[in-house]
């Protein structure tokens, strides 16, 4: 095991999600950036060049963890094969977090590489809390669950969202991971007030904020479709809901995504500059 | 946000299996119960979730087959990918790893059921990404090996590294991976025999002389050095023993000397 024990907790400012091409940066010159997040599936190699970085990266930064392979909304069981790779990379880096999504991407042994949507029922509750308790014991770690962005509703759904989240959250003791451009996302695609969803939201039990880019699209009645393509700077706003969470909740670990087209480091810093610049000065 | 507690009808309920079979075909309309804020079908908002697989996987297909991708050009290559991907979506949340099924997908594929040397060109491209991702290890100094005098060498068992492996094939894949991605010469037909390895973390393939392979392979099963130069002395009488142990040196794909 890694000894991590001075950044064992993540700071209270702007973190970047981790992307090769930035490592000289990173390791020389980080700037405003305080952590890092990686994805858990892109170092579940045997070794190589991707853990050789890590290793060293998780000397300088605090680390967290980030799932996108456990489809913790899946219908079936979770994959015992894949739970014990994330294990073993856990165990090995004991990161300051580890955070999975509020969707599915697994469906008979196919992995479909994208956060897929899930009805918000009392079934799905009962799923969805197992797999975070077999999650959270498996791993030995308490876990932080992630909102999506949606591009349409199930006509089945029940609950709203922020209450689902609340729920599986006191059913489980999993913390939230609040991504603030989803919120955002999800409010124009599905025509509600995103400051009305914050304000209904649990941010007492948020551990860490995501921000990011979207893409404008159009459905089919030519209405605005946004696409949370984590390809461009953080939207204004998306800044702007950002300025009402940290008003109403308080700072959080801040992280900025920029996973498609990804640009110069000096870019994504200055993303993370201003995440850490709303925060100043808000009281906690 | 309202809070609907009622019990929806049956039909509105959707499941997962209908969900993948209607993200992975495009002839199936999206599951009823899919809705707009207006409670309308979602038909065109279920697109977006269509492309984001269609484009996250065949994007992890042209990074993980860039050779391919050149061969074929990238629009050709991107609609070959939206096939591959609903015949084999991936078995595994590795997407490091996906495409393992493209040689023989393309030797079944109209459009490139002529080209013969592509599925061999694929399997170097795996090759490749398998050894970037393999086990670390330490290879040994090449001294080690030297000074052992041929008697003792015979009886050695050469552990090698995790990263390497053997690609045989009846065309110049490697001559061809070289032309596309390093502006090495033009390729003349000829069989080629590679050695996969990697030196600290950068990936390399080497040309083996004949019967270099079978060598290779040998030592892979765990067979003694002069067992392993017996089968590929049988099959290639001047099979050159010297070159093969050169690339195996220099593609760091000795780790250790066991003597027998």
């Amino acid at each position: 095991m890694l000894d991590i024990s001075p950044k064992a907790t993540l700071p209270k400012a702007g973190g970047v999600g981790y992307k090769p091409q930035h490592f000289n940066e990173l390791m020389n010159a980080p700037g405003s950036v305080t952590w890092l997040e990686i994805h858990a599936e892109n170092y579940m190699g045997d070794g190589g060049r991707p853990l050789a970085q890590l290793r060293h990266l998780a000397e300088k930064f605090p680390i967290s963890v980030h799932g996108v392979g456990l489809s913790i909304g899946g219908e079936a069981r979770l994959d015992p094969e894949h739970l014990s790779r994330l294990k073993t990379l856990i165990d090995w880096l004991n990161p300051a977090m580890f955070s999975e999504h509020l969707a599915w991407s697994t469906h008979d042994a196919q992995f479909l590489n994208d956060l897929l949507p899930l009805p918000y029922t009392n079934d799905t509750l009962t799923r969805v809390t197992a797999h975070i308790n077999e999650v959270q014991d498996h791993l030995g770690r308490k876990m932080l669950l992630e909102n999506p962005s949606s591009y349409l509703a199930f006509a089945q759904s029940t609950w709203s969202e922020p209450d689902f989240l609340r729920e599986l959250a006191r059913r489980t003791g999993c913390g939230l991971l609040l991504d603030v451009n989803n919120v955002f996302v999800s409010a124009t695609n599905l025509n509600f007030d995103p400051r009305a969803y914050i304000d209904a939201y649990p941010l007492d039990l948020v551990e860490e904020f995501h921000l990011a880019g979207h893409d404008e699209d159009a459905d089919e009645l030519g209405r605005k479709l946004l696409i949370d393509s984590h390809g461009k700077p953080v939207d204004e706003p998306v800044w702007a809901l950002f300025d009402h969470v940290i008003s109403s909740g308080g700072a959080r670990p801040a992280l900025v995504e920029w996973d498609n087209d990804v640009p110069d480091f000096n870019v994504l810093e200055a993303e993370t500059a201003r995440a850490a610049k709303h925060m100043q000065g808000v009281v906690v | 946000m309202t809070l609907e507690l009622t019990t929806p009808p049956q039909e509105m309920t959707v499941n997962q299996t209908s969900f993948r079979n209607a993200l992975l075909d495009p002839e199936t309309p999206a599951p009823d119960g899919l809705v707009t804020p207006e409670g309308t079908h979602a038909e065109k908002r279920f697109g977006v979730y269509r492309n984001n697989v269609a484009h996250s996987l065949s994007s992890a297909l042209v990074d993980g087959f860039p050779v391919l991708t050149k061969l074929l050009g990238e629009e050709f290559f991107r609609q070959m990918a939206l096939v591959y991907l609903r015949i084999h979506p991936p078995a595994s949340q590795l997407i490091m790893h996906y495409g393992a099924a493209m040689p023989t997908f393309l030797v079944g594929f109209p459009g490139t059921v002529h080209l013969k040397y592509l599925p061999d060109v694929a399997r170097l491209e795996l090759a490749l990404r398998r050894a970037y991702h393999a086990g670390d290890a330490e290879a040994i100094a090449p001294a080690d090996l030297t000074q052992l005098d041929q008697a003792t060498l015979m009886d050695t068992r050469l552990v090698l590294a995790p990263a390497v492996e053997t690609l045989t094939s009846e065309f110049p894949v490697l001559s061809i991976w070289e032309f596309n991605m390093q502006d090495g010469p033009k390729p003349t037909m000829q069989a080629e025999e590679i050695l996969i390895s990697r030196r600290g973390y950068d990936p390399v393939a080497q040309r083996l002389p004949v019967g270099g392979a079978i060598f290779v392979n040998a030592l892979i099963k765990g067979h003694a050095f002069g067992t392993a130069l017996g089968l590929a002395t049988s099959e290639v009488a001047d099979f050159d023993l010297t070159a093969t142990l050169s690339a195996l040196i220099a593609g760091h794909g000795i780790i250790k000397i066991e003597k027998g």
